[in-house]
């Protein structure tokens, strides 16, 4: 009894560096009168930690044991820490009561690397497979590829996860060389092209086929840290633009690099978690996937970087003032949504309502239109409210003196001194 | 000035609204009798609820509306909002007055309204399917308290119905007064008496709980302890998700 919690302090502890914690996207009806579902909608957040990150999926490590070094990683292999590793059997034990109590969506589950690849995942395909044959488990199931497992283990863990990911580690080359150099870019990427491939195979499949079965529906995901090996945030989001385009991945995640070890190739070990550059980079993500932008508008050579004091997309509408004013009651969806202080709920909304009537700002603020935003770059019904001709640096100006952001004031690097 | 006063149920409501056209009235409100509190120089009518007309105004209403915004003006009598009855009846009025598409109106106040209430109670409900915490019972029924701010019940039966098929549950909504039972066929609605020294909250009795209870308890604890990053800490961002009224139903929070 005594163990197993503190085998599950030790394991979770060190899985909770990983920052996915997506429980949707997948579909997995309970017609069984087994136990659990998972949607395709939305995701559900059963609990938040201390730091504000949601819980919803019980992520731990099936071992911490790891022949590998990674500089950035707790459970590298030299560091003296603690080991452990949890059974099959203590895993799905966990699994299920946790569900049934409804703390948990499901079950992401990594490990480090005990002995080999093949070995470490034929372990996590074991705990899946429990799982849905033997418990006929429903919910949601996340596994981590292991690079350098077979394609045949891959195959198989495919057919009970709801979701695999591969973790990049670091977005460039250059820093898995200085801080990972036992691993290489190719190897990772083997497994999410092998995945990527069996998912259109079997997609193909279904179109002639009765009865093809589900291959992990909620499909992949990868995750990059951030600040470790200073890399620039353009080098950050052409790589997760690449990804998307060309693996179809759901998500790719940005873990803001935690300060673990004295290792001097890294951030000292009291140096902040670099948590609004992560913020940011979360913001211009979701433009590229649902606001139709491309990475190289939000940055470029002359603009590396993104902007700490105001979101990706004002900054982009700041050096972009010839594409204002957008005219609400006329202009094109996709157009109202590259508006600062518009977002798609939004869009959806304007789009919907015009054809009713022209709107004008109290209709917009109604809506849920950020008008302090909005209002520097859109007209409406009753014309400019904001006609001045303002320069960039204006609008930046007074937006930044008004702002009383919640963020600046709790992650200011400055210290404080009354 | 004259008010009608209906007897609560979502049935009451609409047939009073049934009346309010059969009437031809424009100078009527309708509210809960329970909430209602009598003005001086107020007319009061208590408007009995009948069925026929109850289900000619959905009928009515499922005619001009899809199964969403249907749902969406059932969520705002769950809201339970006092007064919310004028905003119900507004919409209804510009529903049956409009032509196609009149949900897709946000310039309304009306339609803006409902939509946007509606989102609050939907948000509600989202966050009592995560925040419901079983314990078993040595009789072998997952056993939750809750008191959403909104009357939502009805709207989360359906989710853990379909989650927990293999097991018995209930969900107990301690400010309402009533709960929902699975018996692992259908959910029924029910009430449970509680005496004086049990405490509802948790194990103060040994002999209500199963005996491995406790120990997942603890684990889930040790889970949510050390799943938190220090580096990280930011105790605003996890009130913003995880208000403080709903911690003391969290055994994570609980037990701290």
């Amino acid at each position: 009894m005594e163990r197993i919690q503190e085998k599950l302090a030790i394991l979770a502890d060190a899985a909770k560096y990983d920052a996915s914690c997506a429980s949707s996207g997948s579909n997995r009806k309970n017609e069984s009168k087994g136990l659990g579902n998972a949607h395709p909608g939305m995701g559900i957040c059963h609990s938040y930690t201390a730091d504000g990150r949601c819980v919803s999926l019980l992520k731990i490590l099936l071992t911490n044991v790891c022949i590998y070094d990674c500089a950035y990683c707790v459970s590298r292999r030299s560091n003296d820490i603690k080991r452990a590793a949890f059974t099959v059997q203590e895993v799905v034990d966990l699994t299920i009561n946790f569900y049934r109590r409804n703390y948990i969506e499901g079950l992401f589950l990594s490990s480090g690397i005990f002995k080999d690849p093949d070995y470490t995942m034929e372990r996590l395909v074991r705990v899946a497979r429990k799982l849905r044959t033997e418990h006929n488990f429903n919910g949601y199931i996340h596994l981590k590829a292991i690079p350098g497992a077979s394609d045949e283990l891959m195959q198989e863990a495919g057919l009970y996860a709801d979701r695999l990911s591969v973790n990049l580690e670091l977005p460039t080359e250059a820093g898995l060389k200085l801080l990972a150099p036992e691993k290489n870019r190719p190897a990772m990427v083997k497994p999410i092209r092998f995945l990527q491939s069996e998912i259109i195979r079997l997609e193909d499949e279904r179109k002639v086929l009765k009865t093809v079965p589900t291959f992990m529906p909620a499909g992949q995901s990868t995750q990059v840290i951030v600040g470790a090996a200073g890399e620039s945030d353009m080098e950050i989001m052409h790589l997760a633009s690449r990804f998307y385009k060309q693996f179809q991945l759901k998500r790719v995640y940005y873990s803001g690099y935690v300060p673990i070890s004295n290792d001097t190739r890294l951030p000292a070990l009291h140096s902040q978690v670099p948590l609004m550059r992560e913020n940011r980079l979360y913001q211009a993500d979701w433009l590229l996937r649902f606001y139709g932008f491309e990475p190289h508008e939000l940055l470029n050579e002359g603009h590396p970087n993104l902007d700490t004091d105001v979101d990706p997309k004002l900054s982009w509408a700041l050096r972009n003032l010839n594409s204002f004013p957008v005219d609400i009651n006329k202009a094109d969806k996709m157009l109202i949504a590259r508006v600062p202080g518009i977002g798609m709920e939004s869009v959806r909304k304007i789009c919907s309502a015009r054809m009713h009537g022209q709107l004008g700002w109290d209709q917009l603020k109604q809506m849920g239109v950020q008008l302090n935003k909005a209002r520097y770059f859109i007209t409406c019904k009753a014309g400019a409210l904001e006609r001045r001709d303002l320069t960039s640096e204006q609008i930046r100006q007074q937006l930044l003196a008004q702002s009383h952001s919640k963020w600046i004031k709790a992650h200011s690097p400055q210290l404080q001194l009354f | 000035m004259t008010t009608w006063l209906y007897d609560g149920s979502f049935d009451g409501f609409l047939s009073a609204v049934f009346d309010l056209y059969w009437q031809k009235k424009t100078d009527v409100t309708i509210r809960k009798e329970q909430d209602h509190v009598k003005g001086l120089f107020e007319n009061v009518i208590f408007m009995p609820t009948i069925m026929a007309n109850a289900d000619r105004v959905w009928a009515g209403l499922s005619k001009k509306l899809t199964e969403e915004s249907l749902q969406q003006l059932f969520c705002c009598y769950l809201s339970e909002l006092p007064g919310e009855e004028d905003h119900m009846v507004g919409f209804i009025r510009h529903v049956f007055a409009g032509g196609e598409g009149v949900t897709g109106d946000f310039g309304n106040k009306y339609v803006l309204h409902v939509a946007q209430l509606a989102r609050k109670v939907h948000r509600e409900k989202h966050r009592m399917e995560a925040f419901v915490r079983f314990q078993l019972t040595k009789d072998q029924i997952y056993y939750s308290l809750v008191s959403p701010d909104y009357n939502v019940l009805p709207l989360i039966a359906r989710h853990f119905k379909e989650r927990y098929a293999d097991q018995y549950w209930i969900i107990y909504d301690e400010r309402r007064r009533y709960g929902i039972y699975y018996n692992l066929d259908k959910v029924e609605t029910i009430r449970l008496q509680f005496n004086a020294e049990y405490d509802p909250h948790y194990h103060t009795t040994g002999n209500v709980w199963a005996p491995e209870e406790e120990l997942y308890q603890r684990l889930w604890n040790t889970y949510f302890k050390e799943a938190n990053i220090a580096g990280r800490r930011n105790p605003r961002l996890q009130l913003q998700h995880m208000p403080r009224r709903y911690w003391k139903y969290l055994t994570e929070m609980r037990l701290g």
